[in-house]
């Protein structure tokens, strides 16, 4: 399956030992390089030459002109503009408390994934050339003695290869004495990275189209609309009821924003028609569009405030063309966050929307109170056939809230789950809540060219699910986040699970909401018979008619 | 005297760089923009709640306590003892020497015990443990050197046949606050002990000793958990808004 080796889970505490670290384990090129055309797009430098093979990725003769000279010029721009670069470069005291938060880490043993000394890739240089102390042991030979280091190729290609190591879930920040948060860092060095020539495919492509077309996926407006029409016949074929997903509707009260893995995507695509189903019986009119038809924001990976912001202008233009009085967002972990927590600062202010709800809200904070009110017709047995265990997604988590109380974004969601599911199993303390493992894909991870590090990074997680399957007979797990739901879909069969283990929060919703004119499965396939027997009747009825014509004709020629 | 002046003169001095150095940092921290909401959450959604978050870690170390036990105690030992040495040694330079000092003096004093075991501690965990010994630079093991012999020979004057003049050193002191220079005894672990206490206050605002008024300033943890309720937005974003400018190397 891999020419690496698949760490093994054993299930038996659902919390990894320390490994003892391997130097260089995970030393690579890194990811693909993205071409001048995307770095274009996002307005970076394109004076670079692409790389031949990924052997020369870093290789100073790619890379802009005066690629060190840019580098350590970015650095200071940034430092200059983030209190918690400039603040965190300073004052980690190296004491270790990070070095086994870092799922990366515990799945790779690779030293430079411990949170501290991923940062110290930058600081290293920081602390050589913006610091007293740094300079004055340069000029002694020695820059080492005080943790600095010269800015070098090597250097370079250490910071693309490690900083795409990380995916930005803030696990580290949680546990460090001072909050010092890894992906603030990491963030910093990929824009750094960005204006020397050594940008990242993945995420510069997805934003192009974004930018583009209005979503990750590059899926024009009618394609979208295909698709939304499709699901509207699939839920009329299970439920006999006809619920729309309007797009582009105008003076619709809602503007749901959306991952757009949600469109196509298994078993985001089930999320999004359990959206559809509760809007419908709350009786709310909502609409998506077809210009923000993305909740995703990649621009927070790359750390770039001004590619993020033109993303988010999107949905704050979306919303003023159709009219929208609410905006509300799907189930994805760091579009909640940049809404949650950045939407108001790079879009707003959203004076101009109704000031009762929260601006934006998450679906989730409109189906728990419906739930817990009575408001929709729920049976829980029709999620028997699980055992559910709920993974916390790392940007919800740790970058965002729920509600109006702290934490309730670990309520609201297992509040939903238990409201429409009998069998729930939380998976152990140390890998939940604010402590959860991140999926191992996010913050930019989530591509084929940096598969090793998603199998592996995902090894704490599977091993906690794996405790929870063998302890207490969990089934599935259920996540509200598109790139959660990817990733995972896509690694635990290396860990001895199947695809199909992963749902969405409300596919659970949906599986157990009986729609207002629902009809039950006999009533459907008595319906079904009803009308099979119809068309039969007419199809008889016009073959008589047909013969009777013919019989006539015949009569009349005779 | 000559060692008198000289030691004054760079008492003088690193009391400057010291405050100067701390101060010219803090400023840059201050006005420095945090243009998001970064706060690590769950989060307080007031202020008053946000005090009561950074005050159990300056205080209690929580998240320290939540991440590692053996560190969190070593480091809590380290920090406190410090602290009642700290608090005792005001009895050098204040005269007459409050009550509240007066009765720590016993407890600072054997405080020196917890302080030195503590930084062989931290010491020994750079040494033992592969991760730590990974992350740690010369300066790291020289700064635990450098505390763990101003502990020493602080200890080799107060329990070890110490034959220090206390009360010529703190007129040395009380006189370096009034400028009225004052000779200090030519004593060896005093002038060790002084001579590295010197260094300390050198290097702390250019090291990662700037941990103690930095931390006040990490957004994710001073920040209020409100972005839906309060716009936040900082001066060079707002300048993109003003000038309805996409990129910041667009701005005029
Ligand atoms: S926990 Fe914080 S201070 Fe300690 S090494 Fe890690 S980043 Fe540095
Ligand atoms: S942010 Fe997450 S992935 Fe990055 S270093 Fe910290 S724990 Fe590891």
């Amino acid at each position: 399956m891999a020419d690496y080796e698949i760490p093994k889970i054993t299930g038996e505490e659902g919390i990894l030992e320390i490994p003892h670290i391997q130097p260089d384990a995970m030393k690579s090129h890194g990811p693909w390089i993205s071409k001048h055309e995307f770095q274009e797009y996002m307005h970076f430098p394109t004076d670079f030459k692409m790389p031949e093979s990924v052997e020369h990725y870093g290789d100073a003769d790619t890379l802009v002109e005066n690629w060190k000279e840019r580098a350590l010029a970015k650095m200071a721009d940034l430092k200059g503009r983030y209190r918690s670069l400039q603040v965190y470069l300073d004052i980690c005291v190296k004491c270790g408390a990070c070095t086994d938060k870092c799922h990366y880490f515990l799945g790779t043993t690779d030293p430079k994934n411990m949170p501290v000394a991923r940062q110290d890739l930058l600081r290293k240089v920081y602390r050589r050339y913006f610091t007293f102390a740094g300079k004055f042991f340069a000029k002694l030979g020695m820059p080492g003695f005080v943790g600095g280091a010269e800015l070098t190729e090597d250097v370079v290609k250490d910071w693309y290869n490690y900083y795409h190591q990380c995916s930005q879930c803030r696990r580290c920040s949680v546990f460090c004495p001072y909050g010092i948060d890894t992906a603030e860092i990491s963030m910093a060095a990929r824009e750094i990275l960005d204006h020397i020539g050594m940008g990242q495919k993945y995420c510069t492509e997805i934003m192009g189209k974004v930018h583009k077309i209005g979503n990750n996926l590059g899926l024009p407006g009618g394609a979208l609309a295909d698709t939304l029409e499709g699901l509207e016949e699939d839920i009329y074929d299970d439920t006999g009821v006809e619920v729309k997903l309007p797009m582009d509707k105008k003076g619709a009260d809602i503007l749901l924003v959306t991952p757009s893995a949600d469109f196509f995507a298994e078993p985001h695509v089930d999320g999004l028609m359990g959206y559809a189903k509760v809007f419908h019986e709350l009786g709310l009119d909502w609409t998506l569009s077809s210009y923000a038809s993305e909740g995703a924001n990649f621009g927070m990976f790359i750390g770039s405030y001004e590619n993020m912001r033109k993303i988010s202008l999107r949905v704050r233009k979306a919303a003023i063309d159709l009219g929208v009085k609410r905006i509300v967002f799907g189930e994805c972990g760091h579009a909640w966050r940049v809404a949650y927590s950045f939407l108001n600062t790079l879009a707003g202010p959203f004076d101009f929307l109704d000031q009762n709800y929260p601006i934006p809200q998450h679906v989730l904070e409109i189906t728990e109170p419906a739930l817990a009110a009575g408001k929709l017709n729920i049976d829980k047995s029709l999620n028997d056939d699980m055992t559910l265990t709920f993974h916390d997604s790392c940007n919800i988590a740790r970058g965002s809230r729920m509600g109006d109380k702290p934490g309730g974004q670990f309520e609201i969601p297992r509040n939903v789950i238990k409201a429409v599911c009998n069998n729930f199993v939380d998976m152990p303390a140390d890998t939940i809540h604010d402590a959860t493992y991140c999926c191992g894909g996010g913050g930019g991870i989530l591509t084929d060219d940096l598969m090793e590090v998603r199998v592996k990074g995902a090894q704490p997680r599977m091993e906690a699910l794996k405790y929870v399957t063998d302890h207490h007979g969990v089934t599935h797990m259920a996540a509200i986040c598109a790139i959660c739901k990817s990733q995972f879909t896509k690694v635990i069969p290396y860990y001895g699970f199947t695809m199909d283990q992963i749902v969405s929060v409300h596919q659970l919703v949906s599986n157990a909401l009986i729609l207002t004119g629902q009809l039950t499965e006999e009533e459907m396939e008595a319906k079904e018979a009803a009308e099979e027997a119809e068309r039969l009747a007419a199809k008889e009825a016009r073959e008589k008619a047909a013969a009777e014509k013919a019989a006539a004709e015949k009569e009349s020629k005779d | 005297m000559a060692i008198g002046v000289i030691y004054a003169v760079l008492f003088w001095a690193a009391t400057l760089v010291l405050v100067l150095g701390v101060a010219n940092k803090v400023l840059i921290y201050w006005k420095t923009p945090a243009p998001l909401k970064i706060p690590t959450t769950p989060a307080p959604i007031t202020r008053s709640g946000v005090v009561v978050r950074m005050m159990s870690e300056v205080f209690l170390f929580k998240s320290l306590y939540r991440s590692d036990k053996l560190l969190w105690a070593l480091g809590f030992a380290f920090h406190y003892s410090m602290l009642f040495i700290v608090i005792r040694h005001f009895r050098y330079v204040l005269d007459p020497v409050w009550s509240v000092i007066q009765f720590m003096q016993p407890i600072g004093r054997y405080a020196a015990f917890v302080f030195v075991l503590a930084l062989l501690g931290l010491l020994a965990r750079r040494i033992f443990i592969d991760r730590v010994r990974y992350i740690t630079s010369p300066s790291d093991r020289a700064m635990l050197g450098l505390l763990i012999f101003i502990g020493l020979s602080g200890m080799t004057m107060s329990f070890f046949g110490g034959h220090t003049d206390i009360v010529m050193v703190k007129e040395f002191f009380t006189g370096l606050i009034t400028f009225d220079l004052k000779p200090l005894p030519a004593d060896a672990p005093l002038l060790i002990h002084l001579g590295l206490v010197l260094i300390l206050m050198f290097i702390f605002p250019i090291s990662k000793l700037l941990h103690a008024p930095g931390i006040f300033f990490s957004p994710t943890r001073n920040q209020v958990d409100n972005p839906r309720e309060k716009r936040h937005l900082s001066p060079w974003a707002a300048e993109l808004e003003k000038q309805g400018k996409m990129y910041l190397d667009e701005l005029d």
